[in-house]
């Protein structure tokens, strides 16, 4: 950087003109922020080699100076340095202003420091290098990293990530400035996003981060893009690796050019290939991958102002385990007795049904401007386009019929507004309004699980940041949400009179079809969120934070409204229209211990969510094509109880020891019994070893361990099999076995010139070949999950 | 600042009637999915083979693969012990009116379909009558033998949509093997006297 501004002072001296020379030059240097006078900032001429300081009321002065132009920088501890041309005719009176706040320098950042979101929330920041790492993999992998966020799968390409127990519409994934709206409601609707888009991850834990969203029960996931510098500058990036496990590759590569003024423009794009994985005994056939994403940005980047326009497109089409498909109920306890999938065939690229194609593209726009001595406004528009196709072993002339054809697309317009004129507190207001359409295409000769709907939100908030002392951060926040859900749905006339709807809500019905009525469900929420934090540094080694967080989700379509046999899961999935919206409170507390070479982190938490929304296996419903499970979605009165440890402690200058371990205890307040779908415990264990002199060498050894879930609820049926004319108990409930698993990684770096360098890595996961299976795995009953991966990734940044 | 406020205002109304706008465009109701192929009604005919009472099994299920609604299995009498039915499959769509005779669509695409016998208790054998042009079984028509010896279980009656006709024991009238997708599965409780 200042080898470039040196360059540029000296193009510019030549032009300097020399006439009247005892011309003067002064001013005032103001803070940005509240207009007070900044207390020895230094004012450089660049063109003339002088200096001087402000003084006390922020005032400077330079004597005896030329007419013409001059550059001038003016920089002061924790602004932003600002470069001004200047133009002396006479005594020349200049006002600058400065900008203050470091934390601010996001915006128009020079390095690529990243900082966390929050002061006093439960915060987890993922940097780049931690992310590209999991380059070929996909975001819930990465965030397993994070102590307390684990994952739920179906197989191992569709993952959720689990953030303290929750998931799927409690959490919130932000990309880009762009809250995700892809039907994130089901477990095999993983989040459509490219992690390689994502410069850094900030989890948030709970739903304290209001900014967002106020139905975040489990936390908030936020990818940002990495940092433009306001420079003249063409870089990137290209990642490759490729794997053993599934003989598989990926590709991902990236462009930035930035210009000095503001302005930038960059690409990105991503390929994944994976063929079918393998188990340690066996192939999981037909579970490959094909995965193409790109997305282009620019804008134009000032303190003062600036715009961003972003576009992504994220196409992924997943196979799933062929012998997860089961026809019957006889099929499921034979795979859960037999303990071994039924299909197993030679490995191929191949991508059969069961199989997801889903597409997602975000289109965003935003734009913002500071206010002198005020704050700093913020107006986003995004549209969000989700086409969703599931395709299902099928027969006949549907055989190559998708049988879930969706498309969801969410306009969103959001405004922040930060006030942060005063140093110690900050202010941010926001309103937002959405509307969402769910088309579901009736080709699929399928009824529908998820029905038409158009759905409107508005929401509004407010967040107060207070800083005490150096020591005390207070944070207060409170958040109101409106959604309606306007459905168009068609219920069997069976099920209407069996759930009882006819006495409740014949009101709704709107055509009645014989066997079928046409109903038009319209519900409203009204949602109240509030948080309040206190963060408190007792010393430079030890600090503690508070927290308390209420939370409202009103229930999802697929909470609501599901009814029928889904086809995917062999299931009959059965929503409530009566469902109510749920309720967090959660308190944590968070202590940080930090002595030279050990750190330590713990997190606790409670969190207790009246009408928790939950589905379970409740029994079976015989039909002229057998019997199938039924799971239905339910509410009860639910307590999570947790505690996330981080520890590292480095033993000597090439040693680290590093231990994440979390634990989470869930309950069922009403049946007084443990709640399903609850992540067990889980301590990962790492031995690191690096050395600057060797290449930048960095190797850890990691030691995975997970024990069995010995709590979890009892929803075992007994099962009719006319074919041996018995009750067979389907266990459908109990966790499988713990496992350990170990895992290595190790990476060097080669310098190749300047702004050249090339890293290698090898990573070894599974490295025992262990057999296991994974309790939040939904194809567990099926198959033994990934057996060794060795994978070599080549990552080179110009 | 009033300015500013003045600008987020408007602003504000201009996103909002824009979603108004938008929202009310559309009033259309969504179109019906009928499904096709429904399969509500399974009747096999039994007729001893010399004479006597004809014997009818009949599943019923009017609100198909996704209703709540149980199918409903009945006999119309006992079967005789030590005696031979001829049987023959009727299959229906009564969701339509007139009611869709599926037996005809089966018969078409009879390399696509296999019926499957299994009877507790060792109560009945069956044989194939007739085959497709791969000469595999269908089971549209076939014959049933009760035992010697009187007793009482359950005859079940599976149809399978694309069941693997090659597989090991399937041509032998085996299920296990079968694979496929089941259209029909009927259970019906029997007595043989």
């Amino acid at each position: 950087m200042k080898y470039y501004i040196l360059i540029v002072a000296c193009c510019f001296i030549n032009i300097v003109h020399s006439q009247n020379c005892d011309s003067r030059f002064y001013g005032e240097v103001h803070d940005f922020h509240d207009g007070s006078p900044i207390i020895a900032a230094t004012i450089y001429i660049e063109t003339l080699d002088k200096y001087t300081t402000t003084d006390i009321d922020g005032k400077f002065s330079i004597a005896n100076l030329c007419d013409g132009k001059l550059i001038v920088s003016v920089s002061h501890l924790g602004c932003e340095t600002k470069r001004l041309d200047i133009q002396i005719s006479g005594d020349s009176f200049y006002v600058i202003n400065l900008e203050h706040h470091i934390e601010e320098l996001n915006e128009v950042k020079v390095e690529g420091k990243t900082i966390k979101l929050t002061k006093t929330s439960q915060e987890t920041l993922l940097k780049t290098d931690a992310i590209e790492r999991f380059s070929a993999f996909s975001l819930g992998d990465a965030l397993r990293q994070i102590s307390g966020v684990s994952s739920i799968n179906t197989g191992n390409s569709i993952v959720k990530p689990v953030i303290n127990g929750l998931h799927s519409s409690r959490i919130i994934v932000m990309t880009n400035g762009v809250r995700l709206q892809d039907q994130e409601w089901g477990i095999e609707h993983a989040p459509n996003i490219d992690l390689n888009t994502a410069g850094s991850v900030n989890v948030i834990k709970g739903a304290d981060a209001l900014a967002y969203g106020g139905d975040a029960i489990g936390g908030v996931i936020i990818l940002n893009p990495s940092n433009i510098s306001l420079k003249d500058s063409l870089y990137g990036k290209t990642i490759i690796s490729g794997h053993t496990n599934g003989r598989g590759f990926s590709l991902n590569s990236s462009l930035t050019k930035t210009y000095k003024k503001g302005w930038y423009i960059g690409a990105q794009a991503t390929m994944k290939r994976f063929g079918d994985f393998e188990a340690p005994d066996y192939n999981l056939t037909n579970t490959g991958l094909n995965s193409k994403g790109f997305s282009v940005k620019s804008g134009y980047k000032t303190f003062e102002r600036g715009f961003n326009v972003y576009y992504s497109y994220l196409n992924n089409d997943i196979a799933i385990l062929k012998s997860s498909h089961i026809g019957s109920i006889e099929d499921l306890v034979n795979a859960i007795n037999s303990q071994q999938p039924l299909v197993v065939e030679d490995f191929s690229y191949t991508i059969e049904a069961p199989r997801q194609d889903v597409t997602h593209q975000i289109i965003k726009a935003d734009f913002y401007k500071r206010f002198k001595k005020f704050g700093r406004l913020q107006v986003q528009y995004d549209f969000q386009n989700n086409q969703r196709f599931e395709y299902d072993i099928r027969v006949g002339d549907d055989r190559d019929k998708p049988a879930i054809d969706l498309t969801l697309k969410t306009h969103t317009i959001r405004t922040n507004l930060k006030v942060d004129s005063k140093s110690d507190r900050t202010y941010k207001f926001g309103l937002n309004v959405g509307y969402q359409n769910n088309f579901a295409n009736p080709e699929t000769g399928v009824r529908r699980l998820i029905p038409d709907y158009d759905k409107y939100d508005a929401g509004a908030f407010a967040i107060s940041d207070f800083r005490l002392s150096d020591k005390t951060n207070l944070n207060f926040g409170l958040r109101y949400d409106f959604s309606r859900i306007d459905a168009k749905k068609f219920y069997l006339t069976s099920r209407w009179e069996e759930r009882n709807y006819d006495t409740d809500f014949s009101n709704i019905v709107i055509d009645d079809l014989g066997t079928q009525l046409l109903t038009n469900p319209v519900f409203d929420y009204h949602n109240i969120s509030a948080s309040a934090g206190i963060a408190y540094k007792i010393n430079d080694n030890d600090s503690f934070m508070f927290n308390y967080g209420l939370s409202n989700r009103a229930p999802n379509p697929s909470e609501l409204f599901s009814d029928g046999l889904h086809h995917s899961a062999a299931r009959i999935e059965l929503g409530d229209l009566r469902m109510k919206q749920e309720t967090s409170n959660r308190i944590s507390g968070t202590y940080t211990y930090n002595r030279h070479a050990l750190s330590i982190n713990l997190e606790a938490f409670y969190n207790h969510i009246s009408d928790y929304i939950f589905i379970e296996p409740t029994g079976t419903e015989l039909t002229i094509r057998g019997a199938f499970p039924v799971w239905s979605y339910n509410q009860t009165n639910a307590s999570l109880l947790g505690l996330d440890v981080t520890a590292n402690y480095k033993i000597n200058e090439h040693w680290l020891f590093n231990n994440k371990s979390s634990f989470i205890k869930g309950r069922d307040l009403t049946k007084k019994q443990a709640l399903i779908d609850m992540p067990s415990f889980k301590t990962v264990n790492i031995l690191g070893y690096s050395n600057k002199k060797w290449l930048q060498l960095h190797t850890e050894l990691q030691s995975e361990l997970v024990l069995r879930q010995n709590e979890f609820p009892d929803n075992n049926f007994d099962v009719y099999i006319p074919t041996i004319d018995s009750e067979v108990l389907l266990d459908i409930s109990s966790p499988p076995p713990t496992y350990h698993l170990l895992h290595f990684q190790s990476d060097i770096t080669l310098n190749i010139s300047k702004q050249t360098n090339l890293n290698i890595g090898l990573n070894i996961t599974n490295i025992f070949n262990t057999s296991y299976r994974e309790y939040l795995n939904r194809l567990r009953y099926f198959a033994d999950d990934l057996g060794r991966n060795i994978m070599l990734q080549v990552k080179f940044n110009y | 600042m009033n300015t500013l406020k003045n600008n987020l205002k408007s602003a504000f109304l201009i996103l909002l009637s824009t979603f108004i706008l938008t929202g009310c465009s559309d009033d259309d109701n969504p179109e019906v999915v009928i499904q096709e192929e429904v399969i509500t009604t399974l009747t096999a005919t039994l007729v001893p083979v010399g004479g006597g009472t004809t014997i009818t099994f009949k599943s019923l299920d009017l609100d198909g693969k996704d209703g709540p609604n149980p199918p409903v299995f009945t006999v119309s009498g006992d079967l005789l012990a030590d005696t031979t039915y001829n049987g023959s499959m009727e299959i229906l769509n009564e969701t339509e009116s007139p009611a869709e005779d599926i037996t005809e669509e089966i018969k078409e695409l009879d390399e696509e379909h296999q019926f499957f016998f299994q009877a507790t208790n060792s109560l009945a054998t069956f044989t194939y009558v007739d085959f497709d042009s791969n000469s595999n079984p269908l089971g549209l028509e076939f014959t049933l033998t009760t035992s010697a010896t009187p007793g009482s279980g359950t005859i079940t009656i599976t149809l399978r949509h694309e069941p693997n006709k090659s597989a090991s024991g399937v041509s032998d009238g085996d299920i296990t093997n079968a694979g496929g997708e089941t259209d029909v599965q009927a259970i019906f409780p029997i007595i043989v006297k």
